[in-house]
């Protein structure tokens, strides 16, 4: 990695520690630890499915909220507290602050992922007092999770560059929740003809393609995710993030920080 | 590296990006084909998705109105099927919005049509178009789907006129349910009470779809009258000369046809060498029973031609 992006993007993880992002890992641990508990005094034969739909659902939520919030300051809050031109003051490109912002942040989110899914395996062992085969599943759904962090992260950096937290907090959420139903809208748009299917067509392509990488529901009942899914989502997450860091950096090249 | 240099560039990848993007979507579609719909599967209770909705439940009833429809014409196009999620699909979309009409009027429709254009679950339908009613009971519409139901696909004249009776208690009924109650109940077989239902529906949905639907279904009703008749016609030429016609320029010299009769899109009957009327081209006309060739095989899904 370019030293200039690498130094920016521990200094991005250090800046996330030190606001103590990684607390919500408590929070997680006792959400998690409770609900393996109390689920087995309460439910019948559901325990593992309730561990890994609460797990997961809570690294996802967790994570979106963490990528985005911390997000959509990386470089509003630069420019607020002005020690944007110190570091553009220095042989530092601006194409480089935004990569390195970007990988700061998502480096943190994997980080503070790694941890959970330890948290969620340990539920789930706690419970089933085994892992299973089809466990792995969990792994590859864990996986897509951080395929998403990596991909909000990058949507509220691009948010960032132009638009002030408030409003990129607001961009950021609803392209999230709007690319969750991505495959719907593919699915309106492919009934809608005209000007206003070619329209939503463009639109349900433009926005990110979440919901394929939504498999909680599917890894929870033991069912397995084909291998020509995680390669096109992995490809895809690339190829849907580098769009959104080119926008960044066109945008950013561009803006008059004076 | 300039700045103009880096914009250029950044430019270009965005653009490249982009496109690949969507190839690259698109072969996730073609592997998670329906993946919407197998969430039905995982969570099928309506009363827990209705929690799950955090009170969106009418924005999520309009995913799931549109996910019924997605799946039903998906099905449809690809030949039919057996429709196992289209009643589970109309059951969610409906508890979570139990005041979403089209649902009822479109889900029932899906539902109780013989396979392959429908799911062939006429009493499924005859409980989701109940449940509209017991939702909205002064929608006259609904007692009209039910009545129809009932009469298409249940073959329950009484149970029809039924629900023809119900709706034109209604306020703001159409004047026509009175007369279609009493239709039904003394002449429920009868083809001019099938040509009158299809003709209500024809002159009362505001439906591209569902009126060239029902002119199909008008035009259907005319051509099996129209071959019945000619095939009379030509029962009594052979009588009266003792030998079949020709053609049916023979049938007009004796006096028993004005000039060679056409179909309702205009094209000629067909008259066989052993007396049969068929008609010219049968793809045009779907639903018809009588005068088509031996040798036709109609296709999966119907044409149905747009009304002008």
């Amino acid at each position: 990695m370019n030293p200039r992006v690498y130094c920016i993007a521990t200094n991005t993880f250090r800046e996330a520690v030190r606001d103590r992002v990684l607390y919500n890992l408590i929070a997680f641990a006792l959400l998690l630890s409770g609900a393996a508990v109390l689920v087995g005094q309460i439910s019948i034969d559901i325990e593992r499915l309730v561990v890994i739909n609460l797990g997961l659902t809570a690294v996802s939520l967790f994570g979106i909220v963490i990528a985005i919030f911390i997000g959509i300051g990386l470089v509003a809050k630069e420019i607020d507290k002005k020690t944007l031109y110190t570091v553009l003051s220095r042989p530092v490109r601006r194409w480089e602050f935004i990569a390195g912002k970007f990988f700061g942040l998502a480096g943190t989110l994997v980080v503070n992922t790694t941890f959970m899914a330890i948290g969620v395996f340990a539920a789930l062992l706690y419970v089933s007092h085994h892992l299973q085969g089809s466990d792995s599943g969990v792994l590859v759904a864990l996986y897509f999770i951080v395929l998403q962090f990596v991909m909000i992260t990058a949507l509220a950096l691009l948010f960032s560059t132009f638009s002030s937290p408030l409003l990129s907090a607001v961009f950021a959420f609803s392209l999230f929740v709007i690319g969750s139903f991505a495959e719907d809208l593919r699915g309106i748009a492919r009934l809608t003809h005209g000007a206003a299917g070619w329209l939503e067509t463009g639109v349900a392509y433009l926005v990110p393609n979440f919901s394929a990488l939504n498999v909680i529901s599917q890894v929870a009942h033991g069912e397995a995710v084909a291998p020509q899914l995680i390669a096109y989502n992995t490809a895809y997450t690339l190829v849907y993030t580098l769009a959104v860091l080119a926008g960044a950096v066109l945008i950013f090249e561009r803006r008059n920080l004076k | 590296m300039s700045s103009r240099r880096v914009t250029d560039a950044a430019a270009l990848l965005l653009l490249l990006s982009m496109a690949v993007s969507v190839l690259l979507v698109r072969q996730v579609d073609q592997l998670r084909a329906g993946a919407t719909l197998q969430e039905v599967l995982y969570i099928s209770s309506p009363k827990l998705l209705k929690r799950l909705s955090l009170g969106y439940d009418g924005l999520l009833a309009d995913v799931y109105w549109t996910r019924a429809v997605q799946y039903y014409g998906g099905m449809h196009h690809a030949g039919g099927g057996n429709y196992e999620l289209l009643a589970p699909l109309l059951n969610i979309t409906t508890q979570l919005d139990p005041h979403l009409i089209p649902a009822y009027e479109f889900g029932g429709t899906f539902l109780s049509a013989k396979p392959p254009r429908g799911a062939g679950l006429p009493q499924k339908a005859v409980e989701l178009v109940e449940y509209g009613i017991h939702n909205n009971p002064d929608d006259w519409h609904l007692y009209y789907d039910l009545g129809f139901i009932y009469y298409m696909d249940l073959k329950d004249y009484s149970g029809a006129a039924d629900a023809f009776r119900r709706g034109s208690q209604t306020p703001n009924a159409h004047p026509f349910l009175r007369i279609l109650a009493a239709q039904m109940a003394e002449h429920g077989g009868d083809t001019q009470t099938a040509r009158m239902l299809w003709s209500a529906t024809f002159q009362t949905t505001h439906d591209d779809h569902v009126k060239a639907n029902a002119a199909s279904h008008l035009r259907a009703l005319q051509v099996d009258q129209d071959v019945s008749d000619l095939e009379r016609a030509v029962e009594i030429y052979r009588q009266r000369t003792g030998r079949l016609p020709a053609s049916f320029v023979d049938m007009a010299a004796a006096g028993l046809l004005r000039g060679i009769p056409q179909d309702p899109l205009g094209q000629p009957y067909r008259l066989t060498s052993d007396g049969k009327v068929e008609v010219t081209d049968p793809d045009d006309l779907p639903f018809v029973e009588n005068g088509l060739p031996a040798s036709y095989v109609p296709p999966v899904v119907p044409k149905i031609t747009p009304v002008e």
